[in-house]
């Protein structure tokens, strides 16, 4: 049986300033954020919660209507926190410019927000989300006006890319691999080249035929211009990953009773583990949970007489959702019970399904509820 | 093992068609946590019954066919993973974008001995950053070479393919190679491979299914993603209507339950002709758990009525309360078959 995770006592811990949900695409990661930080604010505590890319009628639910990208007060009739509930939605684009903007002079800054490779880098790239999250949290934290941070985190395929992404957009833009690629002999020096050999320079060739000279020529003006600030950038990650390790910061993994969403969740629980970030707990999101104690062979036998005899059908189908719901029930906690068992140290909080999406205040409330096992 | 709730499953509307029988690449998409690849799996089996051989293909890197088959990481060749009745045969590849990649360099550029190395140091993730487009072209084309491939007497190495597709939400960008192509390459192989590929995709070859389940959510990404895949000219397939669970309640009792209006006191009746005397909570659990029943119900009614604004044909499979083993995997291809896949 796992430990209970007592959410009110974390929400309520002064000490507590950020929560971060993590988890697989699809298991509720931004509402679950949005209720704890909802609950939160009720509990008194100034709260704001960074959402990527939400349900547009979660963010309706917030009353974010755009993104852009500053924290804004939650105003909903009926759900008075004294201005304390605060949410943003995530504008990744634009907190890289204004990262750009922040860290060049405004020539060199407009060099680098009108260089084609950077439109690319700064709009699809697979780990720019992470990072601007990252760094918008950095922003957040250093803002210093919240008692309490409670974070999303991008709808990746896996957990872990949160914590993977930004390493790998460092190692994109830290230009090593750019200027090995447009003057090899320069950048890598003779060891690196002596290892891969002839073959690199062949490489070289194919790859600008393949992806074009200009986009090479791009990008490497692009890293030349923004190599300068780079040292910045890579100090606030820095920072920002020291944030991550603080004992004031709670991670949560969220979870649905999946297969796939539990083994994703053990996976970040042992990453978190190895790097010494602070794991508060697991949220498993959508449990059924039975409210009857009838045993499942009771509850079918009697259907079945009830069904030969004909003259009770509404209890007979009750007897039959029961015994659905009893199987669903086992099952589930077969799954946790899995888990558990690896990681007999993680506290676990059972978030009972509503029948219906989230898409208002009062669902976000029940949620909250639910999350503190009320 | 699980037996599928056959009961669960309703005569949909139009089920599979002649011209969904034609197709021969069908990708497979879905919002996540639909069980996209549990159905591919399923209609790769359901594809291979009587004797025909189907390539089950995943591009997400993320091993999940090995997982559902209950093997070990398949490696980037195309392996023999079951057998379906009838003499059928299915094999799985997982592509490996940048294994395509080495294996593109070494045939066109002679380029395969450095490969490892570049590998290692990041240098072919470096390139597919520069290129974002290029990690998917490299991917479609790998599957459209398996679609093309013919054998020595002319028939097709592969009757039918299964693409395990990314999800709905970068399904369309992943398949119309055409605007990752521009901003790409324009010259050389790529190009030509790629061209062989848009004609694939946009051909009465290829179907596009999309997997959902009774949910509001699933449902609007689906309607969402046909617009999308019409807007590209790429064809809308069936819809998957994924783990369907039985309705336990008369249609004409759902609106009052759903309500919260059960009546506890003819249920305490009822279960007393059935010999059960439960206390008064065991009651009123019981009649909780129905007013929850009730309301899912009456939300997948509407899920069903929006569904059917995409006017596709659409199949169903039931939920799997023990989980999907490889055995469910085969009375799943089972029901499929009996909606007339093929």
């Amino acid at each position: 049986m796992a430990a209970k995770l007592h959410v009110d006592k974390l929400l309520d811990d002064p000490a507590t300033k950020v929560i971060v949900c993590c988890g697989s695409g699809g298991v509720g990661k931004t509402t679950t954020a949005a209720a704890l930080a909802a609950r939160a604010a009720e509990r008194g505590r100034r709260t704001v919660v960074l959402t990527i890319d939400p349900a547009r009628r979660l963010a309706q639910s917030l009353g974010l209507r755009e993104l852009d990208n500053t924290p804004r007060r939650v105003q909903v009739e009926g759900f008075d926190t004294e201005d304390r509930l605060h949410a943003m939605m995530l504008d990744m684009r634009r907190t890289f410019d204004d990262m750009v903007l922040a860290h060049a002079g405004p020539e060199r800054a407009e060099q680098i927000l009108g260089n084609p490779f950077y439109q690319t880098i700064s709009s699809s790239f697979s780990g720019t989300q992470e990072y601007m999250a990252m760094e918008k949290l950095g922003q957040l934290a250093a803002d210093g006006s919240w008692d309490l941070i409670v974070v999303d985190t991008p709808p990746s395929r896996s957990a872990l890319d949160f914590l993977d992404a930004p390493q790998r957009l460092s190692t994109v833009l830290d230009g090593r691999i750019i200027r090995l690629l447009s003057a090899p002999a320069r950048a890598g020096g003779r060891g690196l080249l002596k290892i891969v050999g002839a073959g690199f320079g062949l490489f070289t060739k194919a790859i600008s035929t393949i992806i074009g000279g200009q986009l090479l020529a791009d990008a490497s003006a692009f890293v030349q211009a923004f190599d300068s600030m780079f040292g910045g950038f890579r100090e606030r990650a820095q920072k920002t990953y020291q944030l991550l390790r603080s004992p004031g910061t709670a991670f949560l993994v969220v979870a649905a009773p999946e297969p796939d969403a539990l083994r994703e969740a053990s996976y970040f629980v042992e990453r978190l583990a190895a790097e010494s970030m602070p794991l508060a707990g697991l949220v498993l999101n959508r449990t059924h949970p039975v409210l009857a104690k009838l045993p499942v062979g009771r509850a079918l036998a009697a259907a079945d007489e009830l069904d030969r005899a004909g003259d009770a059908p509404l209890a007979a189908a009750v007897l039959r959702v029961h015994a659905d719901r009893v199987a669903v029930a086992t099952r589930e906690q077969r799954l946790l019970a899995r888990f558990t068992k690896a990681h007999p140290s993680v506290a676990v909080t059972g978030v009972p399904a509503l029948a219906e999406d989230v898409h208002d205040l009062a669902g976000l409330r029940e949620i909250g509820r639910r999350l503190a096992g009320e | 093992m699980a037996t599928p709730r056959l009961d669960a499953v309703t005569t949909p509307i139009v089920g599979w068609t002649e011209e969904l029988s034609r197709a021969r690449l069908h990708v497979v998409t879905g919002k996540g946590g639909t069980g996209k690849t549990t159905v591919s799996a399923a209609l790769a089996i359901a594809l291979a019954t009587g004797g025909r051989r189907v390539l089950l293909v995943e591009v997400e890197e993320r091993q999940g066919i090995a997982q559902l088959f209950d093997r070990p990481p398949l490696p980037y060749s195309e392996e023999r993973i079951a057998s379906a009745p009838g003499g059928g045969e299915i094999r799985a590849l997982a592509v490996d974008a940048d294994a395509a990649f080495m294996e593109y360099l070494a045939m066109f550029y002679n380029l395969g001995f450095a490969g490892r190395t570049l590998r290692r140091m990041g240098a072919i993730e470096f390139v597919t950053t520069l290129a974002p487009g290029l990690r998917d072209v490299l991917q479609t084309g790998k599957v459209k070479e398996c679609v093309g491939r013919t054998e020595a007497t002319g028939r097709h190495m592969y009757d039918h393919v299964v693409l395990d597709a990314p999800p709905t939400g970068r399904v369309v960008k992943f398949l119309d190679v055409t605007k990752a192509v521009q901003d790409v390459a324009k010259v050389g192989p790529i190009k030509g491979q790629s061209e062989g590929v848009v004609r694939l995709m946009h051909s009465g070859d290829t179907a596009v299914h999309l997997v959902t389940l009774l949910e509001e959510m699933p449902v609007r990404e689906t309607l969402d993603a046909v617009v999308e895949l019409d807007g590209a000219d790429l064809r809308p397939g069936a819809v998957f209507v994924n783990r369907v669970r039985p309705a336990r309640l008369a249609d004409r009792s759902v609106p009052a339950a759903a309500d919260g209006r059960v009546d506890a006191a003819r249920v305490r009746a009822g279960l007393a002709a059935a010999g059960l005397k439960l206390a008064d909570d065991e009651v009123q659990g019981l009649v909780e758990e129905t007013v929850e029943h009730a309301v899912r119900l009456r939300a997948e009614t509407r899920a069903r009525e929006l569904l059917a604004e995409a006017d596709l044909p659409a199949v169903e499979l039931p939920e799997l309360v023990d989980g999907v083993d490889v055995g469910a995997l085969y009375e799943l291809a089972e029901v499929l078959v009996d909606q007339g896949v093929r």
